[in-house]
């Protein structure tokens, strides 16, 4: 199968054999990344722009790892050296990218729709790094490649995701993938956080934890922005961590093998208790090291049209 | 000059009348009506419009307009909002104030009544603001934007939040005999919103505007004007619990009136997918119910009046992040043939469409317009219900391109617009 797309802009759009392309593909890569001389020469020569207008410092640095291994030409253009600033639209910056020769742009943005935006106007192939509380492709398809590693199959499953869904891209993507790939997807989370008919989307709707994680394989654990306390949303951290915070305890209502997931960074105590964000059944770290693969995978697919797969 | 309309089939709602007859303009009013044209036609200064076929009726007036002058005349200027109005049969614009300088004081009015003079191809009559600066806290100079020449008050694009504001501004405006339009938004159920919310507000990941932003207000507002006396107009109407509200408050016998635009009968959410920002507007597209409801208030007549709130914008404005994109569709092109679609669905009588956008809005903002009886200014639209065409915003005469019907195969088309007997756009 050829990958057909010149974009990956969100797991919405993808679907189950396009989500696999992507894993398979990232495997092999992962097979490089073990190496002693981890670099292939596949982006030999394509020049690859990380447009990023958020800190994000893991994410940056992950597809940044990634460019390299396939030996692509790196830049890395962040808010604080932009031209944003000087009040330069988005697509006049990266449109000046672009005609430096970006083949690949890989853009995170704090509004949701601008990689849209650069898709529809721009000629170079567009990587959605995180558009604000949308999607964010690339968390969720290490996600479900480190499930599939762990749990062999993805249908069946039943995933638990929980936290602030309503601000979440994290959670948008991942419902989006686990959904198309068969598992059943539940949201919990307090009930300011969790939009107006999202159980359109095939999600199953909680509002206490406990329940949620009856039965679950895998947990994923949003991360909570902390100017979200003491708003309108929850009362305090300490409210939000009794109630939503997973503890060994809460822990062990789900299966036994359950999987627990956080796209990081961890506020340790406050979504889950240290203990579980070490525990054997966090799967954190594979999570980050995976990141690579499977970004490898989606800048190898998007800028080679998948020919050599 | 005179000038002589054959053979139209005239529909006036203003007096009922819906048939085929000539009519004779003179000196810029309707002068007669002739039933023998033989000799007229022979006359040399007797321009003679053949309207066979098509639809003769008063000049529509679009009670809900942004021309954007003074201050922002890279969107639209008082002379181009004109004509995308006239080459949308419309021969009176009411404009809201909310420019830069905000039309809050009579030297505001007198500017933009003294440029439509110099520059407007149509009528255009100025609404005042509410609150000086459209801040909502202190009353702007209502007593002598009236005797300028605005026919109403609004704080349009912003909501008076406080309601004791609100409560005074309707008590004091209330001797002029001018009604208060509401822009009915609390602002802090909008937050950070750009659509309606819902389930494309979701999937898109956009801030959503529920529906009780607008509810709030238009109960509170209605609450008001029974307080008050007031003749209180609920602009750009969207969803099903405004409908409700406004019907009840109607048969309760309170002085209400409203309006609705061409896009939120004829468009849901998901016309924001893709992330379109010419369908980003204010109060957002709703659910096919909130459509379905809106439909039913024009038809039952607790929706008085069809107003395009034409809000151009320039293409470097709405070629942003969605959330960045200004609020506004522009809606004076294509406010007919979007219209005409509420008769082909069977939703309104072409009589009732036309009375909704001629005569009612003349009555709600009290002005001499939206009529064709004998003496009254020959302000009138010759248009055809059967032409076909494809909406192409590029060709809009308005500088604001920014429509979500590009592309929309529409019937009903525009031939003549006619402002005090001169032809002001023929196709």
């Amino acid at each position: 199968m050829v990958f057909q797309r010149k974009h990956i802009l969100g797991l919405e759009e993808l679907d189950a054999r396009e989500i696999n392309l992507v894993l398979d593909t990232a495997a092999s890569m992962k097979e490089v990344s073990e190496r002693d001389v981890k670099k292939v020469p596949a982006l030999k020569g394509t020049t690859v722009v990380n447009l990023f207008f958020e800190p994000s410092t893991r994410t940056r640095s992950s597809f940044e790892i990634a460019e390299k291994r396939l030996s692509a030409d790196v830049l890395n253009f962040t808010l604080s050296q932009s031209s944003v600033i000087k009040g330069e639209t988005l697509l006049d910056t990266a449109r000046n990218l672009e005609a430096m020769g970006a083949g690949v742009i890989v853009i995170r943005h704090s509004m949701s729709g601008a990689p849209w935006l650069l898709a529809k106007e721009l000629h170079s192939s567009i990587i959605n790094a995180g558009d604000g509380s949308h999607e964010h492709p690339s968390q969720a398809l290490l996600d479900l490649f480190t499930i599939r590693e762990i749990k062999g199959e993805i249908g069946g499953l039943v995933v638990v995701i929980v936290g602030d869904i309503r601000h979440s891209r994290v959670a948008r993507s991942n419902i989006w993938g686990f959904l198309r790939l068969g598992a059943e997807v539940r949201v919990v989370g307090p009930a300011t956080l969790i939009p107006k008919e999202i159980e359109y989307m095939d999600v199953k709707v909680f509002y206490t934890l406990e329940e949620a994680l009856k039965d679950a394989d895998v947990v994923i654990m949003l991360r909570i922005q902390m100017e979200r306390q003491g708003s309108e949303y929850f009362p305090s951290l300490r409210e939000y961590s009794k109630f939503y915070g997973l503890s060994r305890e809460k822990l062990r209502i789900a299966k036994d093998d359950v999987s627990v997931m956080h796209p990081g960074p961890i506020n340790r105590g406050v979504e889950l208790s240290s203990e579980v964000a070490d525990d054997v059944n966090s799967v954190i770290l594979d999570q980050v090291s995976n990141g690579i693969a499977v970004r490898m995978a989606m800048l190898y697919l998007v800028a080679s049209g998948g020919r050599n797969v | 000059m005179k000038l002589l309309i054959k053979s139209g089939r005239i529909i006036d709602p203003s007096r009922n009348i819906d048939r085929v007859e000539n009519i004779l303009i003179e000196e810029g009013k309707i002068s007669s009506y002739p039933a023998e044209t033989k000799k007229l036609e022979k006359d040399k200064k007797i321009n003679l419009i053949d309207a066979s076929g098509k639809t003769v009726s008063p000049g529509f007036i679009d009670m809900h307009v942004h021309l954007r002058e003074p201050g922002y005349e890279h969107k639209e200027t008082i002379r181009t909002g004109c004509e995308a109005g006239a080459a949308g049969g419309f021969t009176s614009l009411v404009c809201m104030p909310n420019t830069n300088p905000i039309n809050d004081n009579a030297s505001v009015t007198e500017y933009i009544l003294l440029k439509a003079r110099k520059e407007g191809i149509v009528n255009v009559f100025p609404i005042g603001a509410i609150t000086k600066g459209e801040k909502g806290e202190s009353l702007a100079q209502i007593g002598e934007m009236f005797e300028a020449g605005c026919v109403g008050i609004s704080d349009d694009g912003m909501p008076v939040m406080n309601s004791k504001v609100m409560r005074h501004a309707m008590e004091y405006v209330r001797p002029f005999n001018i009604p208060v339009i509401s822009h009915a938004e609390d602002k802090n159920l909008s937050g950070n919103g750009v659509m309606n919310e819902g389930f494309f507000s979701n999937k898109l990941g956009l801030g959503g505007i529920p529906n009780a932003s607008e509810e709030v207000i238009v109960a509170r507002d209605i609450t008001l004007a029974e307080l008050t006396g007031v003749h209180l107009h609920i602009a750009h109407v969207s969803t099903a619990g405004s409908v409700r509200l406004i019907r009840e408050a109607k048969a309760r016998g309170i002085r209400v009136t409203a309006e609705a635009t061409p896009h939120h009968v004829m468009l849901t959410d998901e016309a924001v997918l893709g992330y379109d920002t010419n369908a980003k507007v204010n109060p957002p597209i709703r659910t096919a119910e909130d459509v379905e409801f809106i439909r039913d208030g024009l038809k039952d007549g607790t929706i008085d009046a069809i107003a395009t709130d034409h809000a151009p914008h320039s293409e470097d404005e709405k070629k942003v992040e969605f959330d960045l994109a200004p609020f506004g569709i522009s809606g004076l092109e294509t406010a007919l043939p979007i219209s005409l679609k509420l008769v082909t669905e069977g939703v309104l009588t072409l009589n009732q469409l036309i009375e909704k956008l001629t005569f009612n809005p003349a009555q709600i903002v009290n002005i001499d317009r939206g009529t064709l009886m004998v003496g009254a200014k020959a302000d009138l639209v010759i248009f055809d219900t059967e032409k076909a065409f494809t909406v192409d915003r590029m060709k809009f005469r308005s500088k604001g391109k920014n429509s979500p019907f590009h592309g929309w195969k529409l019937t009903g088309h525009v031939e003549y617009t006619i402002v005090g007997g001169e032809i002001v756009y023929s196709a």
